[in-house]
């Protein structure tokens, strides 16, 4: 695969939308390889994970190595290697949601979907972590699923948030299938 | 920039404004600790062992970091810094396997020098030591992630100074890890660079693991013997079995054109001297038409019987000699010598890979327009010609890269091919695949890039093999017509330079003196044939035909380089010097095993014209050096040895090191300075200085400064010296030159022998395979 030689529009992963979002990021800076972490966000965002070919397509449009591109993206623990699950649950338990119960959400979380830090249930549809804090101090305990923020929880809680998702998932699933 | 004064330690110290702390204090001798920090690479400051107090300054400062200023005041060493240092070494032995006895690196290990010096043996840690298995990246390069300190010495080296980029860091804090391009393999250049700056054992060689210990080695530095850059190797050697074999293979001490620069065949290619395939017998063709082993006696009695019957019978025309580019100066001296005074024949020939003779001549009489190595460390503007560095000339190419990154020298390339150096050209200039033919016409040109070359007020050019003869010529016409412009021309193999200076030519003398006008050598070569000899093509093309009686072959391969059939020799009677039974010396009738450069002292001269002294490192039962096998083959034949060899002359008779007095026990520096005057004595017929000694009085570009070359440093030679002009028709014609285009891994014959070189190529081929189908 020579990317010099082949357009970009034939040969990217993304879709029409990220691919010109990414080809105006890298010219945004004065030096191209500034929109690497931006650029691996959304594309994770899209991909779902920084597949050996994502990883690629990034190296190739900002012009340096695939293993420059890993040597950024391994330092970041929001960025992944490997498949997430579609709603990825973020449990934060630093001070202040620590203080109120974060640990006991975190815990409830991992009994419910069997899984434990950076796990996939089965049907792949959620995948659940614990994480360094979201900025959402003032209604602690708070999580993040995905982009979308829950706070004030307890863990009785925890068993309706995951139906609600639970639901949604089936639902989209339908819809596609349509 | 200007001098500023400032105060370390209590001293006053002078620098230029912006130097960095650690040099300015290196240089004063005083020296501040660093891992991260390494000469000539980017500044890190990860490790935290260089900190100082700067008065006025709340928290230590990092001495790689910063720079000197009017007036600053700093402490280097006091308890405060001391606990620093101490606190750094602890949190790095945190995961440090401590298991030096076993370690590489253990007795030559930064961090075991500084875990001595600042002692800390205890560790407030109570964590279990994080272990990761160890893993092999490529056959020279092994990575132990438990040992690294992540000083990132290894990235920047292979980024900065080999621009591969193939290492690099990932994870973070405790989990970080170096990693290689290929996920767990190392897609490079295998020039073992990382190894040698690793300040530690994570990186080790493949070649040296588990091997030795570094203090059971004696380090010879001497010549490496792969390519014509010429760099200076430290080989670490260890008594064996048979004599003394080599284990390693660096160049720490920097000293050289090279500093610490080697490639994979440097590094690693040295242990053809260890070939199970070595000859160590002279061996004799006897009546059944087989090879069989002999006493040296009777195969130099045998040899010497039959070279002069044929002589005597056929004439000295009817005898050839094929000389070696990988032999030292003093051999081929000696060799065409022989052939011209004891054979009597001019039929001397040696594989040509560039047109030396015609850069001589296109230089004779211009002194000082013949650019060394170390120019081009230096020369603000280069404008390359031809060659591919990067892969057939490994040292130039680090060279102009440096010299790119620290002295912004501005790089031209005029290339039919785009190689990888351009990637640090000012501009480059892309040619047709005949583009040599008009060089001039092309730099006298209205594009860009010749009028940025001829902006330049100080040039230097270098010229592939591709340019020859003519083109040459006109090249160095147009440069000299230009002003400050000096030249080098690029051959192939460790001593090509030095074959073509010592007259392994069949029209010409040493120092590219026409055999026909031979001045001074004629009253010293009794003899001497006048007519130019046969090239080695015509010698083959003689010994077809039935003409040629005897054929003399010193350290070459000409056989498999030509691709001559074996029974074009059948009625030739072959005498072979060499290391290996190669194509060539099995035809032989008589071969005696001969010593490899690593096993022999002489001079060697690189493609710049750099004389450097190779000192004998290792050694080997059976073997002789080519000149001793020279010398007792042509006493066999009755020759007074004498006439050759101008031994036993000179000298010094009383002082021989007992009443050296305030120099009692400093053999080495006495012995150089006896023999940069000429009063060592030379009592040996054996001894390749007193042939040395010849060249510098017959050839006049090797007025050599003995001092420095007996000291271990390279000394330029002046071909602007040459006596007189000679014409380039007269030169043999250019087609002769026949470059080995040897790569990273591959040295003609000798590299067939190297396990470590032929494993590197099969690990680097898959990737090279996938490059040219892309």
């Amino acid at each position: 695969m020579s990317p010099n030689n082949t357009s970009t529009e034939t040969m990217t992963l993304f879709s029409p939308q990220l691919a010109a979002r990414l080809d105006a990021l890298v010219e945004k800076y004065p030096l191209r390889r500034s929109a690497l972490v931006p650029m691996l966000l959304y594309a994770q965002d899209e991909v779902g994970y920084l597949s050996d070919a994502v990883v690629a397509e990034v190296a190739w449009r900002i012009g340096i190595t695939e293993l420059e591109v890993r040597n950024v993206a391994t330092y970041y623990s929001m960025l992944r290697f490997k498949p997430a699950g579609k709603y990825n649950v973020q449990v934060c338990t630093n001070i202040s949601c620590m203080l109120r119960g974060g640990y006991e959400l975190y815990e409830r979380f991992q009994e419910e979907l069997g899984i434990g830090h950076k796990g996939v249930t089965p049907d792949g549809v959620f995948s659940l972590e614990e994480v360094e804090c979201i900025g959402a101090c003032c209604w602690a305990p708070a999580i993040q699923v995905n982009y979308e923020f829950l706070d004030e929880l307890n863990p009785d809680q925890v068993p309706g948030i995951l139906a609600d998702y639970r639901a949604k998932a089936a639902a989209e699933e339908r819809s596609s299938h349509a | 920039m200007a001098d500023v004064t400032f105060t370390v330690d209590g001293k006053k110290l002078t620098a230029p404004a912006g130097t960095l702390l650690i040099e300015a204090c290196r240089k004063a001798g005083i020296e501040i600790p660093a891992f991260c920090y390494y000469p000539g690479l980017s500044l890190q400051a990860a490790c935290r062992m260089c900190v100082v107090r700067q008065e006025k300054v709340p928290k230590l400062q990092t001495a790689c970091t910063t720079t000197v200023a009017e007036g600053q005041v700093f402490i280097t060493e006091s308890a405060e810094i001391a606990q620093a240092r101490k606190a750094t070494i602890e949190l790095l032995l945190g995961n440090h396997p401590l298991d030096c006895p076993v370690c590489d690196a253990g007795g030559e290990c930064e961090l075991q020098d500084m875990t001595f010096k600042y002692g800390a043996g205890v560790s407030l840690y109570a964590e279990a030591k994080q272990h990761r298995e160890e893993q092999q990246w490529s056959p020279a390069v092994f990575y132990d992630r438990p040992r690294c300190i992540l000083c990132y010495r290894c990235i920047r080296m292979c980024g900065e100074g080999m621009d591969v980029w193939a290492l690099g860091v990932q994870n973070r804090a405790v989990s970080s890890v170096i990693v290689p391009n290929g996920g767990d393999q190392l897609d490079c250049e295998q020039c073992g660079m990382c190894i040698d700056v690793c300040p530690v054992g994570a990186l080790t060689s493949g070649s040296y693991r588990y091997k030795t210990r570094p203090w059971e080695m004696n380090h010879v530095s001497t010549v490496c013997t792969h390519c014509a850059d010429g760099c200076k190797v430290t080989l670490g050697v260890r008594q064996s079995n048979d004599g003394s074999e080599i284990v390693r293979a660096d160049n720490r001490d920097k000293s050289g054109i090279n500093g610490d620069f080697l490639c994979a065949k440097g590094r690693f290619g040295f242990d053809f001297v260890e070939s199970p395939e070595r000859l160590n017998k002279p061996l004799v063709r006897n009546a059944q038409g087989v090879l069989e082993p002999a006493t040296w006696e009777h195969a130099l009695r045998y040899a010497a019987s039959k070279l002069s019957e044929i002589r005597e019978s056929r004439g000295g025309e009817s005898i050839a000699v094929i000389g070696s580019s990988n032999t030292t100066n003093e051999e081929n001296y000696l060799l065409q010598k022989f052939a011209r005074t004891v054979l009597r024949t001019n039929n001397i020939d040696h594989q040509r890979t560039a047109d030396y003779a015609a850069f001589a001549s296109a230089l004779a009489g211009r002194q000082s327009k013949a650019a060394s190595l170390r120019d081009v460390a230096i020369a603000p503007a280069i404008l390359l010609i031809g060659g591919d560095p990067t892969v057939e000339h490994p040292l130039l190419a680090w060279t102009l890269r440096t010299n790119v990154r620290l002295n912004k020298a501005r790089l031209y390339i005029a290339n039919t091919a785009k190689i990888k150096l351009t990637r640090q050209a000012r501009a480059t200039l892309e040619l047709p695949a005949d583009g040599y033919r008009n060089l001039p016409v092309l730099l006298d040109g209205d594009t860009d890039f010749a009028k940025a070359v001829r902006a330049e007020e100080s040039l230097l050019v270098i010229m592939g093999e591709e340019i020859r003869g003519a083109q040459i010529e006109a090249l160095v016409g147009w440069g000299l017509g230009r002003g400050d412009v000096r030249f080098a021309c690029l051959g192939d193999r460790a001593n090509s330079r030095g074959a073509a200076d010592m007259g392994l030519l069949p029209d010409l003398l040493p120092g590219y003196v026409q055999v026909n006008s031979p001045g001074a050598f004629a009253a010293e070569y009794p003899g001497l044939p006048s007519n130019p000899g046969k090239t080695e093509p015509e010698m083959f093309a003689a010994a077809a035909k039935g003409e040629l009686g005897a054929l003399l072959i010193v350290g070459a391969n000409p056989i498999a380089r030509l691709g001559v059939a074996g029974e074009a020799l059948k009625n030739t009677f072959v005498i072979v010097q060499d290391i290996f039974l190669n194509e060539t010396a099995a035809l032989a009738d008589v071969v005696f095993p001969a010593a490899s450069l690593y096993e022999k002292s002489g001079t060697i001269t690189n493609t710049f014209g750099d004389v450097q002294l190779a000192r004998k490192a290792a050694d080997r039962a059976g073997v002789k050096p080519d000149f001793e096998i020279l010398v007792r083959l042509a006493g066999s034949m009755g020759v007074d040895v004498k006439a050759l060899v101008p031994f036993g002359k000179l000298g010094v008779t009383a002082d021989l090191g007992q009443s050296r007095g305030a120099q009692a026990g400093e053999a080495d520096r006495h012995a150089v300075w006896l023999a940069a005057n000429g009063l060592e004595m030379k009592t040996s017929p054996f001894d390749p200085l007193a042939v040395l000694d010849e060249i510098e009085r017959l050839v006049p570009a090797y007025k050599l400064d003995r001092l420095n070359l007996f000291g271990g440093s390279d000394v330029p030679t002046e071909p602007g010296a040459t006596m007189g002009f000679v014409p380039v028709s007269a030169l043999t014609a250019p087609n002769l030159v026949v470059p080995a285009h040897d790569g990273l891994f591959t040295s003609g014959t000798l590299g067939r022998y190297s396990p470590a070189l032929k494993e590197l190529q099969q690990h680097q081929s898959p990737a090279l395979a996938e490059t040219a189908a892309d």
